[in-house]
């Protein structure tokens, strides 16, 4: 896990690529001078506003990211799909439950990723992450993270947790090296 | 013209995945079970209507429209966000789960 940037003058790679877009996007156009205007947000808005923020794991391996986005927004389209067959099936057949996912993962940037990719993934709602940190003794960090997740319809619970490990868990630990 | 029957069809599509999710939100039996319609089934259904809305104002005014983009970038980040919210405070105040609910042990007090 690596917080600090290579570059001084770029601290945060990821959001200034990201302010780059998002500026782009709200304008409608690729003229230059938007383009211009741009780049000298992406690189100021970050400088100034880095000082007073908690430093975040930076993505070390964009291109795997890039692969997971697309992973994960098939596996919404699918999701989208077997939870509207689900809902409009019959009530009565569907099996809730609670279950409880170990974590590999420590720093809560990726727990959070992780925990939005399995609400938006099939059947799935992450609903807490174990154990509460205002439960713990103070400045005792916690062994062994679990997220809890409730599911629509199981199936197998060993098979889903291997499922949300190998599929959105192991390669977030790998993008961000932790 | 071809552009039309696309736009209807994306809305319909959206407006189709839109209901669904507001049908589980009625039919489900506990309020574990109805946050999944509206965490997943309406992403997909604003997706097709704004991918609608995308080729509409592609060929109603100049150049390309891509602003619709980031309303969806939005959506997929605060869908899960608000449901972790909902599904939180519903643990807190130990909301019922229906009968037969399995793992409901593995909810830890707080």
């Amino acid at each position: 896990m690596r917080l600090e940037s290579r570059f001084s003058w770029l601290p945060t790679p990821f959001r200034s690529g990201l302010l780059f877009v998002v500026w782009l996007l709200l304008n409608n156009s690729v003229s230059a001078g938007h383009l211009v205007l741009a780049t000298v947000f992406a690189i100021l808005i970050p400088l100034a506003t880095f000082p007073f923020r908690v430093p975040q794991p930076l993505i070390i391996k964009p291109g795997l990211a890039l692969k997971q986005l697309i992973i994960v927004l098939y596996d919404i389209i699918t999701a989208n799909l077997q939870v509207a067959l689900l809902i409009l099936g019959p009530t009565k057949k569907l099996r809730p439950a609670f279950v409880k996912v170990p974590l590999d993962l420590s720093h809560s940037m990726p727990i959070t990723i992780l925990a939005s990719t399995v609400s938006l993934t099939p059947g799935t709602v992450s609903a807490e992450v174990y154990p509460i940190p205002e439960s713990l003794p103070k400045g005792e960090k916690p062994k062994q993270r679990y997220l809890l997740i409730h599911v629509l319809d199981l199936n197998d619970e060993q098979e889903l947790i291997n499922t949300i490990k190998k599929r959105y868990e192991a390669p977030l630990k790998e993008i961000f090296q932790c | 013209m071809y552009s039309e029957w696309v736009v209807s069809i994306l809305l319909l599509i959206g407006g189709a995945f839109i209901l669904i999710g507001s049908i589980g939100l009625i039919k489900m039996p506990d309020f574990f079970m109805r946050l999944h319609g509206p965490t997943k089934a309406t992403t997909l259904g604003m997706a097709g209507v704004l991918i609608g809305a995308m080729v509409f104002f592609s060929n109603t005014q100049d150049g390309i429209s891509v602003k619709e983009l980031l309303i969806t970038i939005f959506l997929l980040i605060t869908a899960p966000i608000s449901g972790y919210m909902l599904i939180k405070s519903a643990i807190h105040h130990k909301l019922k789960a229906k009968e037969g609910t399995k793992g409901l042990d593995n909810i830890e007090d707080d």
